[in-house]
């Protein structure tokens, strides 16, 4: 009997998850995915928002600010990349200005600290490249970046470490009530548990459906993004967003805390869950609206493009907590942006009710401690001259444009919740998210993947069950590079 | 900290060739920088003849073509670290690396010669639509895991961008049993050689779509299907001309980028057009000292030409070690006008000439009966004419020292005009 099963390994169930594990308990997530962040988490604009923007009073408001308030102390104990660069929100005509000042009183209504109105002046100033139509800002320094894949992979790494057990490749079919709780139904077998945790992202109204009437309907909102080579990384300094207008929301250009340029997104409603294809409409409307607050973002310098899924509720707001006909079983759901700032707080809240419902005792043990994979390039030379000595791996580079060696990825496989495929030793490293997009290391990541895990290559896989990259052996097997040699 | 005179970074054909000739012109203090674990770069999964008719008056495989020049250097015993990465070259010449054997270590250079390549442009720079699926590979990396790996990327294959590898992936593919149901070219001209359409496409009744590209990439986990479409002359796909076609690997030969990374965190000025280092007719960049050849300096079609460059760079670097390179001021401007897009050097100091200097350059569209034109100045010093120049083929002009010495010529012009 399990107390507590959360579904989705996604940012928001393994912040659940580690804020879990300070209690003592048998607890587990389940993933359909291969990897832990395969989600929205791993699509988003990776914004820590200062928390403005959301209707006070909401959900949305007091979490983002809770969150962010929470992003230091996170991202020092899980070992996450995080910076706090300010954002700008810009206004584009005069007659919006009441609008900009609307937005910083209900930032300073929702508990927002440092909130400034800038005037044209002062924000070109700071911001070289804003566009000529921009009228005036709304400076927040408490806004930040963070790497969306290191906070997820953080929360699940140090909950795994304090006893939480992850199930990859397990999709959830069916909820059932019974005595004592719930009983899960997944591909790979039932979990009797007496609480469940719904962190199921764009697929949270199906599983809250199934136990409750009072329904959901989350909408996959698609946004398309594209990502700039780090040539482009300082463009901007600051998150510039602009202010929502006539226009609808726009578009937000910001820096990324690994260094590139991010654009994006846009915001289509879309029927399927699995809808992250891009489209070439999305793309041209970045280019466009983009334009209109910052100046020449330099589009040819793109290095990838993509699309993640908000989920989105149709009230607007998060659904936190138990529905009034389904006790023990709690919603995570609706948590479209600003869902990645928000989810420390998420987590702290759901964990608390779980624990109340459940009177669950702490856990004397829980190390709060995650090191992420360890880059000797943080070191002096002399220091990582010596490292590479005694762990010659580091010396040997894989991925030239991160910079990443097969030191890095022996550590991304081999650590809690390690990766197994290409894409996994992505998020976990970097290495192939740099401008050549893994043209050179993608077939020495698979080599190493399948040495260290013991499979063929040809069981490699990009990412999820079915992206297996090479098809199979060729025919004839290679002349040996001794015989070209005269 | 280590000492060379001259560092050479990259063992590929540029960096063999420059070694060669740099020993060849008297230096004995010569070290090769390669990041792979043997020497020869691309080369090595270049399984296909037809590299050193130029040079060996034969045609060779790519790795037998590197082999030749690995001989020569092995010959010449001129030291090569394997397997290390240079991570940084500092504007004082001082070379960082990394290898697992060697750890992290710095040399201080007189001179440094460029010669890391290039890489391929990959998907998300395209800008294409769609799902992101396994299954979509830059030819190149899809000709590594083949030949050099042995193991197949797909079954059914379309390719986008007919440039050289691509065209090349098309013939090996089949060969080792593939489907390749189309080749589609954005451009209205293959960016790849002639004889690798007749041999690698024509020859196996591959169909070449001109004028036509993805425009949309269907399935989530594994490539199902890609959506092919005509363009209009701005490169806009025209609505109405979609064709679906089923497969599940889609390779992409849309361009080469010249590797320079280091180059320009080393403060090296960079051209407009080639993404390569600007530089004079010693193959020096704008850094003293620093020279550059090969794929790093400009993207090349033939392996022979960029021997030919690299061994100018080696003797150079040789000639400026010695202190026998002259540096006054910038050298004769070298423009480009009419189709021509770029030369290569950009500036000539004549006094620093050989006998003779090739000018290497590239057109911007087919051109038939066209001619190339040579002016020092206003005076027109060469007419040659041409059947055909097209992008995809590098085309050349020789310059002669005594045409140049002492002439206070101001300007040279490189033309191309239509007949």
């Amino acid at each position: 009997m399990w107390d507590a099963v959360i579904i989705g390994a996604g940012v928001t169930g393994s912040a659940i998850a580690r804020e879990l594990s300070r209690r003592k308990g048998k607890f587990c997530v389940i993933e359909k995915e291969s990897d832990v962040c395969s989600g929205t988490s791993k699509a988003n604009s990776a914004i820590v928002h200062a928390g403005f923007d959301a209707e006070t009073g909401s959900n949305k408001a007091i979490f983002n600010v809770r969150g962010n308030q929470m992003m230091d102390q996170i991202s020092e104990e899980l070992d996450v990349p995080f910076r706090r660069n300010g954002a700008f929100v810009v206004c584009l005509n005069e007659e919006e200005l009441p609008a900009l000042r609307a937005l910083y009183e209900r930032g300073l209504q929702n508990g927002v600290k440092e909130l400034r109105l800038l005037s044209r002046e002062e924000a070109v100033e700071m911001e070289p490249n804003l566009s000529d139509a921009v009228v005036g800002a709304l400076y927040a320094p408490t806004s930040g970046i963070v790497c969306p894949f290191e906070l997820t992979m953080g929360f699940a790494e140090n909950a795994a470490k304090n006893g939480v057990e992850f199930r990859l490749d397990t999709a959830v079919t069916k909820i059932e009530k019974t005595t004592f709780g719930w009983r899960v139904i997944t591909e790979n077998g039932e979990l009797e548990t007496r609480a469940v945790v719904n962190a199921a992202g764009v697929y949270a109204d199906v599983f809250h459906n199934m136990v409750s009437k009072e329904t959901l309907t989350i909408t996959p909102r698609r946004g398309d993004y594209c990502l700039l080579d780090k040539t482009a990384g300082h463009h901007v300094e600051r998150t510039i967003f602009q202010l929502p207008g006539k226009l609808g929301k726009g578009i937000l250009v910001t820096p990324t805390v690994h260094g590139n340029l991010l654009v994006g997104p846009t915001a289509v409603d879309v029927e399927d869950k699995e809808a992250t294809a891009t489209t070439a409409a999305g793309i041209a409307d970045l280019t466009e609206k983009s334009a209109l607050a910052v100046r020449n973002v330099p589009m040819r310098q793109v290095i990838t493009s993509f699309a993640g899924l908000r989920a989105h509720d149709d009230r607007g707001d998060f659904v936190l907590g138990e529905p009034d006909d389904a006790p023990y079983f709690f919603d995570a759901a609706g948590i479209e942006s600003p869902g990645l700032t928000s989810a420390p707080a998420i987590g702290e809240y759901i964990a608390t009710l779980v624990t109340e419902r459940l009177g669950l005792e702490k856990n004397e043990d829980f190390n709060p401690i995650r090191r992420g994979v360890f880059h000797p390039s943080s070191l002096s030379f002399e220091e990582r001259a010596e490292f590479i000595r005694f762990h010659p791996a580091y010396g040997r580079m894989i991925c030239r444009c991160e910079g990443m060696s097969e030191g890095e990825i022996l550590d991304a496989i081999h650590r809690p919740l390690g990766a197994t495929t290409v894409d996994g030793v992505k998020r976990r490293t970097r290495a192939g998210m740099g401008r050549c997009q893994g043209g050179f290391c993608s077939p020495r990541v698979m080599e190493i993947l399948a040495r260290e895990l013991h499979v063929d290559l040809t069981e490699i896989r990009k990412a999820d069950r079915g992206s297996e990259i090479a098809v199979g052996q060729t025919d004839k097997g290679l002349p040996e590079a001794a015989e070209w040699k005269e | 900290m280590k000492q060379a005179d001259i560092v050479i970074i990259g063992g590929g054909p540029a960096g063999l060739a420059a070694a060669v000739s740099a020993y060849d012109a008297g230096n004995r203090n010569i070290l090769i920088i390669e990041r792979d674990e043997q020497l020869g770069g691309i080369l090595n999964q270049c399984i296909h003849n037809g590299f050193g008719l130029h040079t060996f008056k034969e045609e060779l495989t790519g790795p037998e073509y590197a082999a030749r020049f690995i001989k020569q250097v092995e010959e010449r015993e001129i030291p090569c670290v394997l397997g290390s990465m240079v991570l940084d070259i500092s504007p004082e010449k001082v070379i960082t690396y990394t290898s697992s054997t060697e750890g992290l270590v710095q040399v201080q250079a007189k001179a440094v010669i460029l010669a890391m390549g290039c890489r391929e442009r990959p998907r998300g720079a395209l800008n294409i639509p769609g799902y992101r699926p396994a299954g979509i590979f830059s030819a190149g990396t899809a000709q590594r895991l083949v030949n050099i790996e042995g193991y197949m990327p797909g079954r059914e294959v379309v390719i986008l961008g007919s440039g050289d590898i691509g065209l090349i992936m098309a013939r090996r593919m089949t060969l080792e049993g593939a489907k390749v149901k189309v080749v589609a070219e954005l451009m209205p001209y293959s960016g790849g050689l002639k004889r690798n359409i007749v041999q690698c496409l024509d020859d196996f009744g591959i169909p070449l779509k001109l004028r036509h590209t993805v425009v949309n990439i269907h399935g989530k986990e594994r490539l199902t299907g890609v959506t092919l479409a005509e363009v209009d002359s701005h490169g806009k796909p025209i609505p109405g001309t979609e064709e679906e076609y089923s497969c599940d690997t889609l390779l992409l030969s849309c361009g080469l980028i010249p590797e320079n990374e280091l180059s320009r965190n080393a403060g090296v000025e960079m051209a407009p057009v080639t993404n390569g280092p600007s530089v004079n007719e010693s193959l020096e960049t704008n850094l003293e000292g620093v020279f550059a050849c090969g794929n790093v300096l400009h993207v090349h079609d033939l392996v022979d030409y960029v021997s030919q460059e690299a061994a100018i760079a080696g003797r150079n670097a040789v000639a400026f070690v010695n202190g026998q390179l002259k540096h006054h001021g910038a050298g004769i401007p070298v423009s480009v006008s009419g189709g021509v897009r770029y030369t290569v050097p950009r500036t000539i100091d004549p006094e620093n000439m050989d006998d003779t200097l090739t000018v290497r350059f590239r057109v911007g569209a087919v051109y038939q009966n066209a001619y190339i034109d040579v002016y020092f100045d206003d005076k027109r010093v060469s007419h040659i004419k041409r059947p055909v120049l097209a992008p995809g083929e590098m085309e050349k002009v020789v310059l002669r020292k005594s045409d140049l010495l002492g002439q206070n010529i101001q300007n040279i012009k490189v033309e191309v005009t239509q007949g």
